[in-house]
């Protein structure tokens, strides 16, 4: 490339705005927790995960799995944030939030459901029982498997289901975040 | 909700990644004025047909020919009645010498017939190759050769030899 055509690929100058996009089909936010930075999104008015997951891999799950105008929109996930900020300061115990349990599997969607109404705050259950209350008493290992992709973490429970022998066994946090979240609910 | 359609990226890997080379475009091609419109509204006609898309390929290729459209739709909006091709070069709001880089340069191009000034500026500010420049003129890639060919000639004359 020579001199002319090198100044060529300068011209436009060097400070722009960036654009100012509408509503995503999917909006979602980056949000520091003390248990680590969730991943949180909104499709149409609806909490579509509350997840653990790297940006890449969950954003391109949800242009995968919803819509492809996914956009990093904090603002409208407020009302999510600050709810999630109540609950993770002890100010809150239960969700006030409409959720899609899209990224689910049918299964999954079976185990997650119910599952606030299975287990409450501040009380475990275990993989078993949780198997029983959903009527397949001998799939306790795919309810471990279910919950463990959970895609709407702390919003739904699963840190509430623990192993009979009252190990804490997996989160898809780490173990630390699933201890901070029983020791906060046994507080509180 | 469930889509089954060609996989696309989250559109906000497009903005991440872009939206500085779209501006540039826009600037380029539609001045200092009008040249943050353009974008804008470049990406707003990008974010309403991305879903529709049938091919994740170039979609940087394809975000700054949707550029390219707008601008050319600014200009076709302020001079409607003359045919793209036998238009005389419109005015694009100039530079101001005190920031923007290389004003002389700038006025140059502005002089160049549209469709070279379209051409030229995609090749360099674009940074995209003559099939790339093509799509977005709506001509083949030899007439993007050409096109970009005469006007780096014009340029050359009037910048002399130091810039060959």
């Amino acid at each position: 490339m020579n001199d002319l055509e090198a100044r060529l690929t300068r011209l436009g100058g060097p400070e722009f705005k960036p654009p100012v996009m509408p509503d995503g089909d999917v909006s979602y936010a980056l949000h520091d927790t003390p248990i680590g930075t969730m991943l949180l999104a909104t499709a149409a008015g609806k909490v579509v995960a509350s997840s653990f997951g790297d940006e890449e891999t969950m954003t391109n799950r949800l242009a995968r799995t919803i819509s492809p105008r996914v956009l990093r929109q904090p603002a409208r996930l407020d009302d999510v944030r600050r709810q999630l900020d109540e609950y993770l300061a002890g100010r809150r115990h239960t969700f006030d939030l409409s959720v899609d349990l899209t990224l689910a599997t049918p299964f999954q969607r079976l185990v997650l459901t119910d599952l606030p109404a299975h287990t409450s705050y501040g009380r475990t259950t275990t993989y078993g029982e949780l198997a029983g209350e959903i009527h397949r008493p001998k799939a306790a290992r795919a309810v471990g498997t279910a919950l463990g992709a959970n895609p709407l973490c702390v919003v739904l429970p699963c840190h509430r289901v623990i192993g009979a022998n009252g190990a804490l066994t997996g989160y898809a946090g780490g173990l630390d975040a699933k201890r901070f979240l029983l020791n906060l609910e046994s507080k509180s | 909700m469930v889509r089954e359609q060609v996989s696309l990226p989250p559109f906000q890997v497009l903005v991440d990644e872009h939206w500085r080379d779209v501006a540039r475009l826009a600037r380029a091609l539609a001045g200092a004025v009008d040249g943050d419109d353009v974008a804008q509204r470049a990406w707003e006609k990008a974010f309403a047909a991305y879903p529709k898309l049938t091919s994740a390929k170039n979609l940087r290729s394809w975000l700054l020919t949707i550029t390219a459209r707008c601008a050319t739709d600014l200009h076709r909006a302020r001079r409607p009645q003359t045919p793209l091709e036998d238009a005389p070069p419109v005015t694009v709001a100039g530079p101001d010498a005190a920031d923007w880089p290389d004003p002389d340069l700038w006025k140059a191009v502005n002089e160049l017939p549209e469709r070279q000034r379209f051409a030229v500026t995609l090749k360099y500010v674009g940074d995209l190759d003559h099939h790339g420049v093509a799509a977005a003129l709506d001509t083949t890639p030899a007439a993007s050769r050409r096109l970009v060919s005469d006007a780096l000639a014009t340029l050359r004359t009037k910048f002399g030899e130091d810039h060959e």
